[in-house]
């Protein structure tokens, strides 16, 4: 029985590695200090990294690029053809989507559907998916588009969704399916995913725009890249949480490989495919809406150029149509996911019209909303007379409120800045990059051993490499101070709505909602109150890295053993006391990996503040994306991913030594209970 | 002796010395520790022995069931024996053939056609109807679609589920769902007829029930079976013959008389401790010779004590024993029974 021994003995060896560690921290923390103080004298270059020994991977990736563009030949094609022929596969049906929705194709004569076709069609897609409520709420979020003049944007934004998503949901199956088949696959396939999912995306918008030009095409093609990743893990996932018995059916009666594909394991993983189809569409509105700044036209860049002229007023508009379209695209999907998990009796009917009521019903929509256009215009565009304009309103209530508050919120900023923010970005920028390398690699081999210090050290020192240490502190500060306050609001309202069911039902459709939002959105009523710089940067990343922070803490909470909670009782605790010693503790696992989620959140929303001009790593990003400049945006953006991967690494190592410290310290009330 | 089917049998599928070791570089390893490796040594190496020299025969026609505790091996077992599952070492021998020497085509055949599976989880594809899911097997093998739905219908109906074809497994209760999967195990009409612990997941009235459809079943069907489970209660009920496993390997084998009179070992025995002995012993054992006058009351040889004792209910002290050809081959007398049953 060596073995189990030698398992049982690995948990406490390594508990052992970290527990008693507080001497071995002092010292270390005791160097760091050294160096810090005294340290600038003796070692100049471990404050600024030497400018001779600057990795040039910006001009590399620059070379590379124009090699590709200019040089790269396959034989049978170059690589220019290769992304002319991607570009042309996207084009025609992007082309076909956006005629049907609002260009029209004027070539053949053809008019679009109009405003009230595409209404009632997606009623139609409502009733469907969710009976009357979703048809009208789908219809009324698409009735306010044109209401409210967002129509024609709208629709762009609209049909790059309609081509992106299903591209990415296949791209995604395929590769999931790639990674459950071969073994090989999914584990070269990983590291990419993850690097996919933290780099900012603005960095890939750079070489994407390079190699596919302005317009519509690269939109497509950015949030292809964007949405696939998360699908492909979904699908590998779905796949490998399909229950063995099944796959056992399926070889026991001799299916081929293909039927064991398509006949047993997607149909048998559908339910958590949905979910992802669900991720797919969210996460391409977000994209379709960044990537306006690559000629994707349509919502986003009427946000992007309202932020730029300061004018509130129609970006607001075009930011609550964006929040339209996101309500109805999400509730739509969502219900096509719940629909999937519980299948109908078929149909009784004969004939094509009785077996699919709702295709029939989309047909005769299609052509009743083309004749009702033909005969009345105003069915085809909505009449500019009856048009809504919120605009003016929105511009005068930031001008009231400037009049009226302006010294007050001023007053309010001001202080913030120089009593916290400055001082902390000050602290942080005069610190050694090797000091804080070293204190990182120090941290993970304690929290995980030599492969973590490695990690953690490594990258730390990469970024320091390529030149970019200054930019990234501005990221850790900036990020660092977000997070802080996002936990701070965070913790206290999960633990008010962990205990209160009606508080968290309530926050938690609100926090949903929120999260379903473009991350473009947030940026634009910070910016209203406090124009721009840090601290409307600050404000925006709070806004939008919150959501996680309220709820891994009420699940953490709410996931409590209540024996435990109960014995805290039985033995005279105070509420209070059994909140701090035993449900927060006990929660602490769940929390660390809130707390992680909230980085990676804040890190995304951050590249994006580059717009009301920050100074950090996504400045960088942003004005490589500005001088396309592939090489200076892709080592930016791996910079900005090295600092979330060293970020996600140690709390997740954090929070497994927790929870492994927990289970031993918690089965022994449980034992007895 | 005392079960005539058990001899009269042709074995069917005959495995020999099969080994199931899971874990890095099993059959090196295997062979490098020799014939009978102990365990300790494959758990140093980083093995979980999963089955551990198993030597089995099925007859044709015969109930085999394996019984175990959970985690002693039995899925695997079961699925070394249709190669779902590699064995490591040994050989299956399937009507004479080797199945280890089969290639993965030839594998296929032989459990489309020739085999059928019942799993503990019902198994059952939730986006197909009652109909789809018991015609599935023949639709793989390409079968058209209006004699596989007339097929299908028939084993439907065989199960008790007529009326229900176009039901979803979601709208059924665990019991019929079990239903629907023992119809689709049956449909391509197999020779070996393999159900992992299927009562296993339903309550004990239910479970009692299926029992008895099983029974029934089988007395229409007439399938060679291995039949898995942790109960040794089910496994008396059932079985024509049992083999009991613990940590991988065979601990028992035999009739469940043979197993109650006889526990092997003391893990056995712990589980006969608590079968009443009437309701395995078969009145062929404890009967008398046949003389004196003949009494008027009969019970088949077959029948166990316990089904027997009611019939002396009427105050008779004898009843004529009946072979299987309906001869008397002997007296049963409330003697002996009743020491039997007194007897625990
Ligand atoms: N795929 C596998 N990989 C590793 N170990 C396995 C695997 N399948 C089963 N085992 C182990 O083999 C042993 C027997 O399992 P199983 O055959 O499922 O037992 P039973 O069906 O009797 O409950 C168990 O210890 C189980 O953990
Ligand atoms: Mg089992």
């Amino acid at each position: 029985m060596a073995h189990p021994l030698e398992a049982a003995a690995g948990p406490a060896a390594r508990a052992r590695l970290g527990g008693g560690g507080l001497p071995a921290w002092a010292a270390v923390l005791g160097g760091f200090g050294a160096l810090w103080l005294w340290g600038r004298g003796v070692a100049p270059w471990a404050f600024d990294y030497p400018r001779a020994l600057v990795l040039p991977a910006r001009r590399w990736i620059g070379a590379a690029t124009r090699w590709l563009l200019n040089e790269a030949d396959f034989g049978l094609f170059t690589f220019t053809d290769a992304t002319r022929f991607i570009a042309s596969v996207i084009d025609l049906p992007y082309r076909l989507a956006l005629g049907a929705l609002s260009g029209g194709f004027p070539a053949i004569g053809l008019a679009p559907m109009g405003w009230v076709g595409v209404v009632a069609l997606a009623a139609l897609i409502g009733h469907r998916a969710g009976g009357l409520r979703l048809a009208t709420l789908v219809a009324a979020c698409f009735a306010f588009l044109a209401v409210f003049g967002q129509w024609t944007s709208a629709m762009v934004t609209l049909a790059s969704i309609l081509v992106a998503v299903p591209l990415g949901v296949a791209g995604g199956l395929a590769l999931g399916l790639a990674g459950h088949r071969w073994l090989w696959f999914a584990r070269a396939i990983e590291p990419i995913l993850d690097l996919m999912q933290t780099i900012p995306v603005f960095a890939y918008l750079v070489p994407i725009l390079i190699l596919f030009g302005f317009g519509p095409t690269a939109a497509v093609v950015a949030t292809l890249i964007y949405a696939m990743p998360p699908m492909t893990r979904v699908t590998m996932l779905a796949l490998a949480r399909v229950p063995d018995d099944i796959r056992d059916l399926g070889r026991m009666i001799g299916c081929t490989r293909r039927q064991m594909t398509w006949r047993v394991m997607l149909p048998s993983a559908k339910d958590r495919l949905m979910v992802g189809v669900n991720q797919v569409i969210m996460l391409s509105l977000n994209m379709v809406i960044i990537a306006s700044m690559i000629g994707a036209g349509g919502l986003g860049f009427d946000v992007l150029s309202a932020l730029r002229r300061l004018d509130f007023g129609t970006g607001l508009e075009a930011g609550l149509a964006i929040v339209a379209l996101a309500i109805a695209l999400d509730r739509l999907s969502q219900a096509f996911a719940e629909r999937a998990a519980l299948p109908l009796a078929p149909a009784a009917g004969r004939g094509p019209v009785a077996r699919h009521p709702y295709l029939a019903g989309a047909l005769a929509t299609i052509l009743a909303a083309g004749l009702l256009a033909a005969l009345m215009p105003a069915a085809q565009t909505y009449p500019e007379a009856l048009r809504v304009t919120t605009g003016p309103f929105w511009s005068d209530l930031v001008a009231w409120i400037n009049v009226n508050y302006f010294d007050s919120l001023e007053a309010m900023k001001n202080a913030l800045l120089l009593n916290l923010l400055i001082p902390f970005k000050r602290f942080l920028a005069g610190l050694p990059w090797l000091g804080v390398a070293g204190l990182l690699a120090f941290a993970g081999w304690r929290l995980g051993g030599a492969r973590l210090a490695l990690i953690a050290g490594g990258l730390a020192v990469l970024i320091a490499v390529v030149d970019l240490w200054e930019e990234a502190m501005v990221t850790v500060y900036l990020c660092g101070i977000s997070v802080a306050i996002a936990m701070l609001i965070g913790l206290p309202l999960g633990i008010l709505a962990a205990e209160r069911e009606g508080l968290w039902r309530w926050l938690r459709l609100t926090i949903d909602t929120l999260q379903t939002l473009p991350s473009f959105v947030y940026l634009m009523p910070a910016v209203m109150l406090f124009r721009v710089g840090d601290f409307t940067a600050m404000l925006a990343v709070v806004a939008y890295s919150v959501a996680p922070a309220i709820r891994y803490t009420v699940l953490g909470l709410q996931g409590v053993d209540p024996r435990l909670v109960e014995a805290g009782r039985a033995m005279g605790c105070t509420r209070r006391q059994i909140l701090m010693h035993i449900r927060l503790r006990l929660a602490l696992p769940e929390i660390l990996l809130g707390l992680n989620q909230t980085i990676m959140f804040a890190l995304s929303m951050l590249v994006i503040t580059a717009l009301v001009g920050t100074r950090d790593l996504g400045q960088e990003v942003y004005i490589a994306l500005t001088k396309a400049d592939p090489g200076r945006g892709l080592v930016a953006g791996l910079a900005v991913a090295f600092i979330a991967i060293i970020a996600d690494r140690l709390i997740q190592a954090a929070a497994a030594r927790a929870r492994a410290r927990l289970g031993l310290a918690a089965g022994g009330p449980r034992e007895h209970a | 002796m005392s079960d005539p089917a058990l001899h009269a049998a042709q074995p069917l599928l005959v495995c020999r010395n099969v080994w199931k070791l899971f874990g890095p570089r099993a059959a090196e390893t295997l062979a490098a520790l020799g014939p009978d490796p102990a365990p300790e040594r494959l758990a140093a190496a980083g093995l979980v022995a999963a089955v551990r020299a198993v030597d089995l025969a099925v007859g044709e026609g015969e109930i085999c069931v394996i019984m175990g505790l959970s985690g002693s091996g039995k899925s695997t077992l079961v699925r070394c024996l249709s190669r779902l599952v590699e064995p490591t070492a040994g050989e299956i021998l399937f009507r004479g053939q080797n199945l280890l020497a089969a290639s993965e085509a030839e594998m296929t055949m032989i459990r489309r056609h020739k085999m059928g599976m019942v799993f503990q989880h019902f198994a059952l594809l939730p986006h197909m109807t009652v109909m789809q899911n018991v015609a599935f097997p023949l639709e793989v093998q390409g079968m058209g679609r209006a004699s596989r739905e007339e097929r299908a219908e028939r084993m439907i109906g065989l199960v008790g589920l007529a009326g229900r074809e176009h039901f979803y497994p979601r709208q059924l209760s665990g019991g019929q769902q079990q239903r629907v999967g023992i119809a689709r195990s049956l449909a391509a009409d197999p020779e070996l007829w393999f159900l992992d612990e299927p009562f296993s997941a339903l309550d004990p009235l239910i479970r009692r029930e299926m029992q008895d459809e099983f029974i029934r079943l089988q007395s229409v069907v007439r399938k060679t079976i291995v039949f898995i489970t942790h109960d040794f209660d089910e496994a008396i009920r059932l079985a024509d013959r049992i083999v009991i496993m613990k940590d991988g390997a065979v601990v028992q084998a035999g009739t469940p008389e043979e197993i109650v009179l006889n526990p092997a070992t003391a893990y056995v025995r712990e589980f006969t401790r608590a079968v009443p002995r009437s309701k395995v012993v078969r009145v062929a054992r404890v009967m008398g010779a046949v003389e004196g006058p003949a009494p008027s009351g009969s019970v088949p040889a077959r029948a166990t004590v316990a089904e027997a004792a009611p019939l002396f209910l009427d105050g008779a002290a004898a009843l004529r024993v009946l072979g299987d050809d309906g001869a008397t081959v002997g007296h049963l007398h409330r003697d002996a029974v009743v020491v039997l049953m007194l007897g625990g």
